[in-house]
């Protein structure tokens, strides 16, 4: 007896560098290192949050100093957290 | 979670598919203009009895009956009637499965009733080359995505078209279990099938457009474009040796069904 087909689970987009949807990525600059690879960034509206750096950076061994420029992607459920996903130079 | 089966389990299953395969033999051998679908059934149901088998349809999410009866435009779930006669000239398709010892068999073939129209005839051979073809794909090592572009290239090469909304499946200890396996993909694609692993494939052919759609008693898939539509089912394990149809004998041989 023939099966009704499920719908296929959606597939990731080859642009969404963090495969998270509905982030909101913001320009920032990082203020202080702290413990377990995270950081606080202050984003360009001078709000300061608490960033820790994508699975996909931390793979990567992309090293992240105080003062460097990121792009941070921040859930907008809460916008006192947020990820790092890329530095620039 | 697709589950592999034991040597001994898939010995379980092919008891179970072997009463599959002479049941619809049996009922093949009915097929004649005058016959109602109701009869066909109902064979099936007393075979079962007569097997210590559960017919597995019967009640499988409120289904009526034994069996799946699907004339011409029809392509699965037709629901046997009393008031339905096969006329000379039909195309029927009978799926059916058992439950034996707690596991299932499930297969299904489309005969013609009496002499039918060449293109129809062309259908039920396409169809049935299409699942041999698949069966053929079912190897430890190749990928779900073979098995299912096996029938779909096959069919679309011939000019028919596979029905996307239904699916061959795994099956087991349940009739239908993962994985899904569709009638169209890309080869190298989808799960890589290991030994033990057994597949219900059954491709759905129509002569027309792939749409179908289901009627008001929530079970007979038709055509949308009222087109022809055929469908042949075995239920098959991956072994080392390669595909093991164990819904009929181990020492038969040429064509499928």
């Amino acid at each position: 007896m023939a099966r009704p087909r499920r719908p296929e689970p959606e597939k990731k987009k080859p642009g969404d560098s963090s495969g998270k949807e509905d982030a909101i990525e913001v320009m920032a600059t990082v203020v202080e290192p702290l413990p377990n690879a995270m950081f606080r960034v202050e984003l360009e509206n001078k709000h300061q949050v608490l960033a820790h750096i994508s699975g996909k950076m931390r793979k990567n061994f992309i090293r992240i100093l105080p003062g460097d420029r990121v792009a941070v992607e921040l859930s907008p459920y809460d916008l006192t957290r947020g990820r790092i996903v890329y530095r620039y130079k | 979670m697709v589950i592999c089966k034991s040597p001994a389990e898939l010995e379980k299953m092919h008891r179970a598919g072997l009463i599959v395969w002479e049941a619809l033999n049996k009922m093949r051998a009915m097929v004649r203009p005058g016959v109602t679908t109701k009869e066909l059934d109902d064979f099936a149901e007393a075979f079962c009895a007569g097997h210590h088998a559960r017919p597995a349809f019967k009640g499988y999410r409120g289904y009526p009956s034994s069996v799946c009866t699907s004339i011409n435009q029809e392509v699965v779930h037709g629901i046997p009637s009393a008031s339905r006669k096969l006329k000379e000239g039909d195309i029927l398709s009978m799926d059916f499965g058992v439950e034996l010892d707690g596991y299932f068999g499930d297969a299904a073939l489309t005969v013609p009733v009496g002499k039918v129209k060449p293109e129809r005839e062309k259908l039920l051979q396409v169809t049935r080359e299409s699942l041999e073809r698949a069966i053929d794909k079912v190897r430890p090592g190749n990928r779900l995505g073979d098995v299912s572009a096996a029938v779909q290239t096959w069919v679309e090469k011939n000019g028919f078209s596979v029905v996307r909304e239904f699916v061959g499946h795994g099956i087991g200890t349940r009739m239908h279990e993962e994985p899904q396996l569709p009638n169209y993909g890309t080869p190298g694609q989808g799960a890589r099938l290991q030994e033990g692993m057994v597949l219900a494939i059954e491709p759905m052919v129509n002569r027309g457009g792939p749409a179908v759609k289901v009627l008001d008693d929530d079970w007979t898939a038709v055509t949308a474009d009222g087109s022809d539509s055929a469908h042949f089912e075995h239920t098959v394990a991956v072994t080392a040796n390669g595909p093991w149809i164990l819904t009929r004998p181990s020492e038969a041989t040429g064509p499928v069904w």
